[in-house]
């Protein structure tokens, strides 16, 4: 039989992604083990495009991360260390991520205009400041309509949450419709009524959502809103991750697996973040707490940093060794950077106006810089970028035109802000 | 006359970088102020004269001293000069011609896991030796009561020992979180160390092992808001009479991020390894960063949070005596050998001297 990586004729390679998509809910588990067919996998990982964002809430700090000024009078404790970019250097916070460096790219000279938690976030997953009269989706809910499909048993926008409560049609697709919204995980666990009660019978909970749809269906017929749409869209989310309970239950995985990503909950998330994609998901956002370091900046961000940074590594290892690097768009950011100035509490408070991101897999020029902070970090020296320059990146990187409209109520809506663009210097 | 609740500034020294710990040198000469400039500073109480010694490319948290090397002749003059100095050591000097320091090592240790050894009486002090002595950073030096012996901890869960040249004498493991603190008990047999979790280990010398854990866990939280620990003794030291053991820090933690807690010091009953609670007498928010015992029986710490604080507390009364309050986040606190001076390293760059005594 004929050998060829990208195309072998086989029977195997014919194997569409609809066809498997539609297939997936017979898996018994994820993993390569768990595909019937491997290859087929591995193919379907190529072609099909995803995001994962990974969010270190409260603004993780870009001197101890991306962009270190070790010397200055900003630069704190910390030393820079060589990464697997010749001339690249990181904080020493990050040594396995350092190694990873030829697959990241980083952005060292964002302006993302608002120092405040809540706009904050809502800047950095728009890609856009928030306006009066309209409220933008969410990069989660644009990519889960773009790259998703209707045949994915899976919902096409989960977040993982490293507390509170696990939640369905969260309201970050605005227009796009709560079918786009995100399903929230709590602690990384579906709700924890989702699964049947033993004491209901198999039959009775069949005849009683049956029950409920048909008068859900007599009252939308009369009164049907945005409200009673995302009221029923969140009980077909329940019923997709219902139907597909396996993939959120990382204890399926191997154990060496699971000490590889690390034995808390970040590392269980991240690991149930690589299963999400593998099972299609199209977009997933595992958020990491917390770098609010107002106050021993520099002993929190040994911490947490020190959890990020193994499962992390790992799991762009995992993307790349399971073919799907190429196919997945993985963006580490905050809702805003830390101040360079270090406070009396050893410190580092809100800071908007120059900090970092990084980006690698899916369409991303793995080791390119873009952009540069002043020595001490305390201003952008060039090639300032908003997020509405970084939302229009990620659309491009996995395929998309971000300069196409949305058209809710038949009014154009550009996807990404027309007043910006997309950084070349960092696309594939 | 020591008397604490006379307590005022008696002077002032500016550093362009905010500091992050001070010592006086054995002889009370010299004031040592590491800042975050990577610098260690030492000042000449004398004639005020500053000198930077350069040679950390990190923070330094830990600095500790060795005394004389021991030379018969040279402590000869040592000891004579000593005399000559009695009673004029400190500021009432300044108007004498300054006589030539006293031999002493200063030993520091930053935050990449360096020691260096400096002459520190030298014009210019210049690192004599450096050990790479642990991975990540060293929270704390000390020096055994004869000088043999120094310890260090840090970010790496170690204890390490040393002998004066630097050698390697003992690593102790034991601790599960990064090593805040390390004193060595009067007796010098007996070494304590204190983790993040609030873990206090007594650690046999001779053995290289634990004795036993003292529970100061009360210096430790892990915020489930903000999802990470805060907490381990920012400052700890032994009484002289070595029958107490005090461990400084925050407690009642209710936000981690923003430094929400209580000022502290945990004061053990060494013998018992009992504790007790010794608190600021205000609504104090914020951390004791250094802790000292003054020959004359009370307990000093400073600290801060928003604004810094000096408290003093008397005998066995855990309620605070006395309280000052100070323009600057004190970081750290030593106290004078003469036990007439205290000094606090600033967050805002201020090396504060206060006189313990109405002039």
């Amino acid at each position: 039989m004929p050998q060829c990586d990208y195309s072998c004729g086989t029977a195997e390679h014919l194997v569409s992604r609809r066809a498997f998509l539609g297939s997936a809910g017979a898996a018994a588990a994820l993993g390569p083990a768990g595909f019937a067919n491997a290859f087929a996998a591995r193919e379907l990982n190529k072609s099909q495009k995803r995001v994962l964002v990974v969010f270190l809430s409260g603004g993780v700090s870009q001197l101890e991360t991306w962009d270190p000024k070790p010397g200055t009078d900003t630069g704190g404790p910390f030393a820079a260390i060589p990464t697997s970019v010749p001339g690249v250097h990181i904080s020493e916070l990050l040594p396995l991520t350092a190694k990873q460096m030829h697959r990241i790219a980083l952005v060292r000279s964002l302006n993302s205009v608002s120092d405040d938690h809540g706009r904050g976030a809502s800047i950095m997953l728009t890609g856009r400041v928030p306006e009066a009269g309209i409220a933008y989706p969410h990069i989660g809910a644009v990519t889960a309509k773009l790259l998703g499909s209707d045949a994915n048993v899976l919902p096409g926008n989960i977040q993982v949450l490293d507390r509170g409560d696990s939640a369905f049609g969260q309201a970050d697709a605005t227009f796009l419709g709560a079918k786009y919204g995100a399903v929230s995980l709590g602690e990384g666990k579906p709700p924890a009524d989702l699964l049947r009660p033993a004491s209901l019978t198999e039959e009775s909970d069949k005849l009683r959502e049956e029950f409920r749809k048909k008068l859900n269906d007599r009252f939308a017929r009369s009164r049907r809103s945005a409200a009673t749409e995302a009221y029923t869209e969140s009980f077909e989310q329940a019923e997709r991750v219902f139907r597909r309970s396996d993939v959120f239950d990382v204890t399926k995985e191997d154990s060496k697996v699971a000490d590889r990503y690390g034995r808390h909950p970040f590392g269980r998330h991240m690991l149930l973040a690589r299963r999400l994609l593998e099972a299609g998901v199209s977009y997933v956002k595992v958020s990491h707490s917390n770098y609010d370091t107002h106050h021993e900046n520099f002993d929190f961000h040994i911490e947490q940093l020190g959890e990020f940074d193994r499962p992390f590594s790992v799991l762009l290892d995992d993307l790349a060794e399971r073919g799907m690097l190429e196919s997945t768009l993985v963006i580490v950011m905050s809702e805003m950077g830390r101040t360079p100035r270090i406070n009396e509490r050893y410190g580092r408070d809100h800071w908007s106006k120059a900090w970092s991101v990084a980006l690698a897999g899916c369409g991303i020029k793995g080791g390119a810089v873009v952009g540069k902070t002043t020595a001490n970090g305390t201003a952008i020296a060039d090639r300032e970028v908003r997020s509405g320059h970084l939302f229009h990146t990620y659309l491009r990187a996995v395929g998309l035109d971000p300069t196409k409209n949305f058209y809710p109520n038949d009014r154009p809506i550009p996807i990404a802000d027309p007043k910006t663009d997309a950084i070349e210097e960092i696309l594939a | 006359m020591i008397d604490p609740t006379a307590t005022k500034v008696e002077r002032e020294f500016k550093h362009a970088s905010p500091l992050v710990a001070c010592r006086f040198d054995p002889t009370g000469r010299f004031l040592f102020a590491s800042a975050q400039d990577n610098t260690i500073q030492r000042i000449d109480l004398l004639t005020g004269a500053k000198v930077a010694l350069q040679g950390h490319a990190s923070w330094v948290r830990g600095l500790a001293f060795l005394g004389t090397t021991g030379n018969s002749d040279a402590e000869q003059i040592w000891a004579t000069r000593q005399a000559a100095l009695q009673g004029v050591v400190g500021f009432p000097a300044l108007t004498m011609a300054p006589p030539q320091a006293r031999p002493f090592t200063l030993i520091s240790g930053d935050y990449h896991g360096k020691l260096i050894w400096w002459q520190g009486d030298a014009a210019l002090p210049t690192p004599l030796r450096t050990a790479q002595a642990h991975q990540g950073w060293i929270r704390a030096v000390a020096v055994s009561p004869d000088g043999k012996t120094i310890a260090s901890c840090g970010n790496d869960n170690l204890v390490r020992t040393w002998d004066a040249t630097g050698s390697p004498l003992h690593t102790l493991e034991g601790h599960t979180s990064h090593v805040y603190n390390v004193a060595f008990h009067p007796d010098g047999k007996h070494l304590a160390s204190c983790d993040l979790k609030g873990n206090v280990k007594d650690w046999d010398l001779q053995k290289g092992t634990a004795t036993r854990d003292l529970d100061a866990k009360v210096l430790t939280n892990f915020d489930n808001k903000f999802l990470a620990d805060i907490g381990g003794a920012r400052s700890m030291c032994f009484s002289p009479d070595g029958t107490k053991l005090a461990c400084a820090g925050i407690t009642n933690v209710s936000n981690a991020f923003a430094g929400v807690g209580n000022p502290v010091v945990v004061l053990f009953n060494w013998s018992e390894g009992k504790p007790t609670l010794f608190k600021p007498k205000d609504a104090f928010q914020g951390t004791a960063w250094g802790v000292a015992f003054h020959p004359d029986g009370f307990i000093i710490a400073a600290g801060g949070g928003n604004g810094g604080r000096i408290w003093f507390w008397k005998g066995d009364d855990p309620v605070s005596m006395h309280m000052l309050t100070v323009p600057t986040n004190a970081r750290d606190l030593a106290l004078h050998p003469s036990g007439t001076h205290l000094a606090i390293a600033g967050g805002n760059g201020s090396i504060i001297v206060h006189a313990l005594h109405a002039k």
